[in-house]
Order: structure tokens, then sequence, then C-alpha cells
């Protein structure tokens, strides 16, 4: 196996180094699905920091473990093996302060726009009806669709069904976003708004987005720092820094020549591991 | 506005016609009544009150057959997409006794009740409860695992993840189910008329059943269109507002 020029696997994938304590710390993760065909290691031994207000994308083919790191974050995947911390606490439970967009957006269909919004702001504690309507009124004004608050979910387009997601996911004011390939499904059009809105609300917000994603040109467009996992087992291979301007276009040549680069490395992971049986 | 008036015309054409063939026909209006007479027998029925209040009584005994039934169904139906041993249990009970037909359990609703207005209940709601259970349980195995997971991380879990997600998002299940339990609770109810008379108490399918001992046909072929007309007005009301919501907002036809 090639080695990669950037950085290598074991030692803790550090941020810059900084005072501040890392917002989500994860040492030695492993995660083992155990299935009719045996052991299938989909994590292996990950170590990960990452500071508020990052935006990391985890980039690699098909089974190569980074939905499920993304779900152990979550706290969706139980029975992993290791530690891993957002704030300091261990992560046990999904709970509201890392919310989590899907490639599917998940809204719920007896609810309307504004009622799917609301729903993530009905657990947060404290608030008013009146304020948690306001609340809710000025996420969808964020994404754009204050016009829709009274549409049904099925009577939008998919770039509008993951707006109405993302704004569910924002209104209760996370600590960490989760992305699991939310734009996959999109248009290439309503992908590349997306993204603007994207960046524009992480620069406003300053919010810890953790995204995951086939596409390396997207992921360049988007991160700070791109992670490049190999599969079978899952590990991060190398990581990529992203420094440059925001906000970015997709087909900006930076990210171009830096796309580049990273499919280079993609493809060199592929091609040991693609010879199946 | 063009096909109503098409269907109106086509209903009216038809009892025209039976009215033709019953007159012309020689037939004995024992056997075959025409729609004049059961026109009148309606008319008198409804002046005289007997059919009203007997219809008060089939709607009151439905009701609350249908009530309790609905409520035992939906809880169990839940316990049993929850939990692998109540759906071993309650879950295969169900699925057996379903498939008997409500009218066999008036046999031993009369030895265990009498001849009662329990007797009816139990009947009703034996015809309800396991249609609402199976499909209260069906809907909740059928909602996309990614619901459940996106109400988790906001933050839902325990009571409010039933309440708020795991039941509404079942609903276009549940919808189906209760109105099946509806149509089984209605049939069951108009044979457990038919077969136990409750001293004091007429329901539609008493009167139904006096018709024929009486031979008067009009009253029974009145009766059965009014049966007609109280199932299609019921499913209308009760159902036809949850299928509007389940259109506009699902965007589900039926």
């Amino acid at each position: 196996m090639s080695t990669p020029a950037t950085s290598a696997t074991s030692t803790p994938i550090s941020a810059a180094p900084l005072a501040v304590p890392p917002k989500i710390r994860l040492r030695s993760v492993s995660k083992v699905f155990s299935g009719p065909q045996g052991d299938l290691t989909a994590l292996q031994d990950i170590n990960l920091e990452v500071n508020d207000g990052e935006f990391v994308c985890f980039v690699g083919p098909s089974g190569c473990g980074k939905s499920t790191l993304l779900r152990i974050i979550a706290g969706l995947e139980r029975g992993f093996t290791g530690d891993a911390d957002v704030d300091g606490h261990p992560i046990e439970v999904p709970g509201r302060e890392r919310t989590m967009m899907f490639q599917d957006h998940a809204l719920f269909p007896w609810l309307d726009v504004l009622g799917n919004v609301l729903f993530s702001l009905g657990l947060k504690p404290g608030l008013t009806q009146k304020e948690r309507v306001e609340i809710a009124r000025s996420h969808l004004q964020l994404v754009g669709l204050e016009r829709f608050e009274k549409a049904s979910i099925h009577e939008l387009s998919g770039g509008m069904k993951q707006r109405v997601a993302l704004a569910r996911a924002l209104a209760p004011n996370p600590r960490v976003l989760l992305m699991d390939e939310p734009f996959a499904s999109l248009d290439a059009m309503t992908r590349e708004q997306l993204y603007g809105d994207l960046q524009r609300i992480h620069s406003a917000f300053q919010k810890t987005i953790l995204f995951v994603t086939h596409n390396v040109r997207e992921a360049v467009c988007l991160a700070d720092r791109v992670l490049l996992f190999s599969p079978r087992p899952g590990l991060i291979r190398s990581e990529f820094r992203v420094d440059m301007p925001r906000p970015r276009e997709f087909n900006d040549a930076a990210a171009a020549d830096l796309s580049r680069e990273i499919t280079a490395a993609f493809k060199r992971i592929l091609a040991p591991t693609d010879t199946r049986p | 506005m063009k096909n109503l008036l098409a269907a109106a015309l086509l209903f009216a054409l038809l009892i025209l016609g039976w009215e033709w063939i019953a007159q012309a026909s020689g037939v004995s209006a024992i056997l075959l009544p025409p729609p004049t007479k059961v026109a009148l027998y309606l008319a008198h029925s409804l002046q005289s009150g007997d059919l009203v209040s007997a219809t008060l009584t089939t709607l009151r005994r439905l009701s609350l057959g249908y009530v309790a039934g609905v409520l035992a169904g939906l809880p169990l139906g839940l316990l049993s997409a929850r939990f692998k041993l109540a759906n071993l249990t309650i879950g295969t009970l169900a699925l057996g006794l379903q498939t008997l037909p409500s009218v066999c359990w008036v046999p031993i609703a009369i030895l265990w009740f009498g001849l009662t207005e329990n007797a009816m209940l139990f009947i009703v709601f034996m015809g309800t409860v396991w249609a609402v259970l199976l499909a209260t349980e069906h809907g909740i195995r059928q909602i996309p695992p990614l619901y459940r997971e996106a109400a988790l991380t906001m933050g839902s879990r325990g009571i409010h993840l039933w309440l708020k997600v795991l039941l509404p998002a079942s609903l276009p299940h549940i919808v189906t189910g209760t109105k099946q339990g509806w149509a089984f609770a209605w049939r069951s109810l108009m044979a457990a008329e038919i077969y136990v008379t409750v001293l004091g108490s007429n329901g539609l399918g008493h009167l139904l059943h006096y018709g024929r001992e009486l031979h008067a046909m009009d009253q029974v072929v009145a009766l059965m269109l009014f049966i007609i007309l109280i199932g299609f007005a019921a499913d209308k009301l009760l159902f036809g507002p949850w299928e509007r919501f389940l259109h506009r907002r699902w965007g589900l036809r039926d």
C-alpha cells in the first residue's frame, strides 16, 4: 500500500494547536459489525480531534466507515470501543446538541414545514411557544423558505426539503452539526446553491460541522479539513487542509487542484482493495 | 357536476325500472316490493319514530363497542410492535382471532352475557379490536427507521418519541386499520342484531328481522337501504377528514 504524503493514521490527527480543548475528541475508536458472514471491522483505531467551529469532511469509498463514524458521534451507533467525547462528555445517547442531516431529508410528513422546524425546538426547555415559533421562522428565513411555512413536505422540491432539514437541524442551536451525504440525491444546480448557503451559515454561526460525502470536489469546496478514509478495515488514511478563502465556488481553479490531489490519493486507496473475488 | 348528474340519472332509471318490473311482472309484493311501497314504509316509520330510535340504538352500540375496540387495539398494537414477547403472544392471538368472522362470537356472547346490551357490545368489540391492533402493529413496523433516528438526534425519546413520531408516522396504516375495524364492527353488529333480541331496545337489525317475520318485504328492503345509507354516511363522516388530511399532508391518494 502506498503511504500518502500528508499524514499517518495511528497518531491523533489534531487540529491547529490551540489552548481551547477540542470540540470532538475520538481516541482509538473501533467498531465491529458481527454478521452471519463473520465480523466486519467498520472502523479501526480512529483518532481524531475537531476544533470548535471547524468544518471537517469525511471522504472515502463505500464501506470505509465514514458514515458509521458520523453515526457514532451522533450517538446512533452503539457498541463501539474507545473513547468518543463531545465537549469533554462521553457520547452515550443521541441528543439535540448533535443534530444530524441525512441523505434522505427525514422530514416528518405529518407536519407542515414550520411544524418540522418546531419539532426540534419543542424538546428544548425554557422556551415559550411564541419564542419557539419565532426561532423556527428565523431559521426558515435563513434558508430562504419563510414563505413556505404552511406547505406540506411532499409539495417541496428535493432542494427545498434539504433546506427545511437544515433549518430543523440548526434551530435548536446544536454544538455540532452532523451531515451524512445531505446533498447526494440533489441535482448539480441545486447542490451548488446549497454549498453557498451552507458556507454562509457556517461563517455566520461558526458551528462545528462534520460532513460525509463521496464527492471530493464538494469536500474541498466546503471543508477546512478533508479526511480520507480507506475501507476494510475503515481507517483515516490521510488528511488535507483546505486553506482557501471563503466563500468558495465549486468550480474554483484552486479547489480543482486540491481535488485532483485528493482524488489521486483516493484512487491509490481503491486500487489494492478493489480486487474483488 | 356532469358526472353527478349522470349518476343521479342512472339511479333514477334504476328505481323506475324496479318500479316498473314490480308493477308489471305481477310478482307478489311480499317477494318484490315496489320502491313506492318502500318509500312509504320509510316515511311512516320515520314519522312514528321507530326508525329513529332503532337507528340511535344501533349507533350507540356501534360507537361504544367500536371506541372500546379502538382504545384497546391501538395500545395493544403498539405493545405488539415494540416487544417481541407481546408480538409472539398478543400478535399471534390477534392474527388468529381476526380470521374468525365476528358473527361467530354471537353464541358465546349470548352464553356469557345473556340477551343484553353487553352481548352486543362484546360482539362489536371483538369485530373491531383485532383489525385495529394488527393495523397499528403493521403501521409501526412500516415506519422508515430514519424517522426514528432523526427524532432521536433531536432529543426525542421515550413517550415523546412514541406519541410525536411513531404514532403519527403510522397514521396512514392506522386509518386504514380503523376503517377496516369499522367495517367489521358494522357487519358484526348487524348480524348480532338479527340473531340476538334484546328486549325493549330494537336496533336496525331487529327491525330487519321483524320485517322478515311479518312478511313485510317493504320494511326489509327499506331497512337494507337505510343501513347502506348509514354505513355510507358514517364512513364519509368518520374517515373522510382523516383521509383528506393524509391526502393533503402526505400527498397520499386512496
